[in-house]
C-alpha cells in the first residue's frame, strides 16, 4: 500500500519569517513544495481609494505607510507624479536633497533586509549589526523631518525644509552617564551634513563586516546558492524590477536608464548577478549599499557648496513662510486656500516611477481637474515579486520558502496597499 | 526622451491604425487606445515585433470613469490600463481598453505577460472586471467572502459592513457600518490653473 505523503500546510499569517501578514497555503509532497498559494490583503487599507478623497498634499503621508521601510522613496514617486501633472520643476538643491535621502533610504531598506533575511535563515549576529547602522540613518530622518519613519518630507514643489544646522543630541539619563553621552554625541557636534559625512566614512567598513559574516560563510552559501533561480527571460516575464531583475543578470536601473532628479550628474555603478539565485541577489544588494554610499558622499559635497531654495516660491502649490502669514494679506490668503482647498491639477494622466530599493515603484495618477486625484494606482514592486513566489519555490524544500520570501524583500505595507 | 516618444507614437499609429488603435502623446508619455476585441492581437504584436519589444508588463489597473469631471463623462464606464516597458528600447507605453458597464469583460493577457496574473485578479477584486481566459480569477486583496467591488465609484468609502468580536457568539461577526461618511474638504474642479503663470513650464499642458 503506498504511503500517503501529501500535506497542505498553512504558513502564517502570524509567522516571524513571513515578513508581516503573509498567509501561505503550501501543497507539499513530503517536504517538497508542489504549489505555493500566497493569500494577501490582510493589511489592505485601500490607500488608493482613500487618496481619491484627500487633496494632493493630504494624500502624501499615506505614501510613507506603504513600504514602511523605505518611506521617502515612496513619497518620491508620488511627488514626481504630481509635479509631472503640474508641469513644475523643483529647485536643484531640493533635487540633491531628495537624491541623498533616496540613497539613505536605500541603505535603510537594505539593512533591514539583510538583518531580517539573515535572521530567517539562521544568521543571528547580522541582525544586530544592521540595526546598529540603521539607528544612525533613522536619526537623519528625525533631524530633517521630526519623524523617525513616517517623514512626509518630500512635498510637491521641493522638500519640506532645508537641512538642519545641528543634530539632536543624547542627554545624560539613568541609562547613560556623562562620559558615555559624550562619546555618543561625538559625531553629532556639527550639522546634519557633517553627521551624514561621518556616516559615509564609517559605513564601508560596516559593509565589510557584514560580508565577513556572510559572503564566504558556508552555512549562508548552503542556504542561498541555487535557491530560487530565475532566468533573465522569466524575470522579464514575471515583471521583476530592481535587485530581483539585476540578480538575474539584466543591468536595468531607472537611475541610469531613465534618470530623474540629478542622478545623471552622479557617478555610480550598477551591480548585476549572473546566476539569478538568492546568493546573487544578496551580493547585488550588498554592492548597492556601497554604491548608495558613494552617491550620498557626492550629494553631501555638492550640498555643502551650493546653498539655495529647497521649495518652489509659488505659493499656489507650496505653503508661504509662517512669519509672512502673520503680516502679509496675500500670504494669509495663500495659506488659507492651500490648506482648506489645496490646488487643482489640470486634467490629464501621468505615470512616474522611481528606482525604489525593492524595484520599480510607480504612481499612476489620473486627474480630472479637481483638487483630489481622480484615480491613483500604486505600482508596488513587492506585489509583483510575491506573485512569482509560486514559481520560484516550486520543487524546493519547505525551509527554502523562507529564504525565497527573504530574498524577495517584501513588505506588506506595499503588497497589500 | 520626447523625440523617441514622438517616434514611438508614429510607429504605433502606422502599425495599429488599421485595427482601430489611436495613439497620442501627452506629458512625454505615449498612450494607445485599442478596441477590446483586438487587445490580444495588439499585445502580442507589441511584445514580439522588433520595433516595439515590450518585454515587460509593469502595471495593469482598472479605472472607473463614471464620475469623471463631476459627471461630464459620456464614454464607456470602465477602462483597463496597461503600462508596458521595453528594456531593449528603453521606452514605455500606456495601453488602454474601454469597457462598458453591462459586460466589463476583456481577454486576459496572462499568456503574454505572466506578471498580469495578480494584477488581473486585483482588477477583478476591486472593480469587478472579468478577464476571459485567466487561469485563477479569485479575489486577492479583500476579505474571504467579501461582497462588492470596493474601488468602484459607487462603493462608499466607509464600506457596507464592519466587523467586531461578539462575546456571546464567541467569534467575530459582521454588521452594517456605524461610521457616518464625512467630507472634510469638498472636491472642486477649477479650470483657471492659477499656478500655471508663475512656474517654469515643462512640457505642454493638455488644456492650458
Amino acid at each position: 500500500m503506498p504511503e500517503i505523503r501529501n500535506y497542505t500546510l498553512n504558513f502564517g499569517p502570524q509567522h516571524p519569517a513571513a515578513h508581516g501578514v503573509l498567509r501561505l497555503v503550501l501543497e507539499m509532497d513530503g517536504e517538497v513544495i508542489e504549489r505555493a498559494d500566497p493569500h494577501i490583503g490582510l493589511l489592505h487599507r485601500a490607500t488608493e481609494k482613500l487618496a481619491e478623497t484627500r487633496t494632493y498634499n493630504q494624500a502624501l503621508p499615506y505614501m510613507d505607510r506603504l513600504d514602511y521601510v523605505s518611506m521617502m522613496c515612496n513619497e518620491h514617486a508620488y511627488v514626481l507624479a504630481v509635479e509631472k501633472l503640474l508641469g513644475v520643476e523643483v529647485p536643484i538643491r531640493a533635487q540633491y536633497i531628495r537624491v541623498m535621502f533616496d540613497e539613505i533610504t536605500r541603505i535603510l531598506n537594505h539593512l533591514m533586509w539583510i538583518g531580517a533575511h539573515g535572521l530567517d535563515i539562521g544568521a543571528m549576529t547580522i541582525f544586530l549589526y544592521a540595526f546598529r547602522e540603521r539607528e544612525d540613518l533613522m536619526d537623519c530622518y528625525e533631524a530633517v523631518s521630526g519623524a523617525r519613519m513616517h517623514a512626509a518630507y518630500y512635498r510637491p514643489g521641493g522638500v519640506y525644509r532645508d537641512l538642519p544646522d545641528s543634530m539632536p543630541k543624547y542627554e545624560v539619563s539613568k541609562w547613560h552617564n556623562a562620559k558615555e553621552v559624550e562619546r555618543m554625541n561625538r559625531n553629532r557636534q556639527g550639522s546634519l551634513l557633517d553627521f551624514i559625512e561621518d556616516f559615509t566614512e564609517r559605513f564601508p567598513a560596516c559593509v565589510d563586516e557584514y560580508e565577513t559574516l556572510l559572503t564566504d560563510n558556508r552555512i549562508w552559501k548552503q542556504r542561498t546558492v541555487d535557491i530560487g533561480v530565475v532566468s533573465p527571460e522569466r524575470a522579464l516575464q514575471l515583471g521583476f524590477t530592481g535587485p530581483m531583475l539585476r540578480g538575474s543578470g539584466i543591468a536595468w536601473d531607472l537611475r541610469k536608464k531613465q534618470p530623474y532628479e540629478v542622478y545623471d550628474r552622479l557617478d555610480f555603478d550598477i551591480p548585476v548577478g549572473t546566476n539569478g539565485d538568492t546568493y546573487d541577489r544578496y551580493l547585488v544588494r550588498v554592492e548597492e549599499m556601497r554604491q548608495s554610499n558613494r552617491i550620498i558622499k557626492q550629494c553631501v559635497e555638492w550640498l555643502r557648496k551650493n546653498p539655495g531654495p529647497v521649495m518652489l516660491d509659488n505659493h499656489k502649490i507650496t505653503p508661504p513662510r509662517r512669519d509672512d502669514v502673520k503680516g502679509d494679506m496675500e500670504s494669509l490668503i495663500h495659506h488659507f486656500k492651500l490648506f482648506t482647498e489645496g490646488y487643482c491639477i489640470p486634467e490629464g494622466e501621468a505615470y512616474a516611477a522611481v528606482e525604489h530599493p525593492k524595484g520599480e515603484f510607480g504612481i499612476y495618477m489620473i486627474s480630472d481637474g479637481a483638487n483630489k486625484p481622480y484615480r491613483l494606482k500604486i505600482r508596488a514592486p513587492g506585489f509583483v515579486h510575491l506573485s512569482a513566489l509560486d514559481e520560484m519555490s516550486r520543487g524546493h524544500m519547505l525551509a527554502d520558502v523562507v529564504a525565497i520570501i527573504g530574498t524577495q524583500d517584501i513588505v506588506f505595507g506595499e503588497v497589500d496597499r | 526622451m520626447t523625440d523617441s516618444v514622438q517616434k514611438l507614437v508614429e510607429l504605433i499609429t502606422d502599425r495599429f491604425e488599421g485595427i482601430g488603435g489611436i495613439c497620442k502623446e501627452a506629458l512625454g508619455e505615449a498612450t494607445l487606445e485599442i478596441p477590446r476585441e483586438r487587445l490580444l492581437e495588439c499585445c502580442r504584436a507589441l511584445r514580439d515585433e522588433a520595433d516595439f519589444a515590450f518585454e515587460q508588463l509593469i502595471d495593469l489597473c482598472a479605472v472607473d470613469y463614471s464620475t469623471f469631471g463631476e459627471g461630464g463623462w459620456d464614454g464607456e464606464r470602465f477602462a483597463v490600463v496597461y503600462h508596458l516597458l521595453s528594456i531593449q528600447h528603453n521606452r514605455r507605453l500606456r495601453l488602454r481598453v474601454f469597457l462598458d458597464d453591462e459586460r466589463p469583460m476583456v481577454d486576459s493577457v496572462v499568456d503574454i505577460w505572466a506578471s498580469a496574473n495578480w494584477f488581473e485578479r486585483e482588477a477583478f477584486d476591486l472593480f469587478g472586471i472579468l478577464f476571459e481566459g485567466h487561469p485563477d480569477l479569485r479575489r486577492i486583496l479583500t476579505d474571504y467572502g467579501f461582497i462588492g467591488h470596493p474601488f468602484r465609484k459607487d462603493f462608499p468609502l466607509t464600506g457596507n459592513v464592519e466587523m467586531r468580536y461578539d462575546e456571546t457568539k464567541g467569534r467575530v461577526v459582521y454588521q452594517p457600518v456605524s461610521i457616518e461618511p464625512r467630507i472634510n474638504i469638498p472636491r472642486v474642479i477649477r479650470h483657471d490653473h492659477r499656478f500655471a503663470g508663475s512656474v517654469v513650464e515643462k512640457g505642454e499642458n493638455s488644456d492650458a
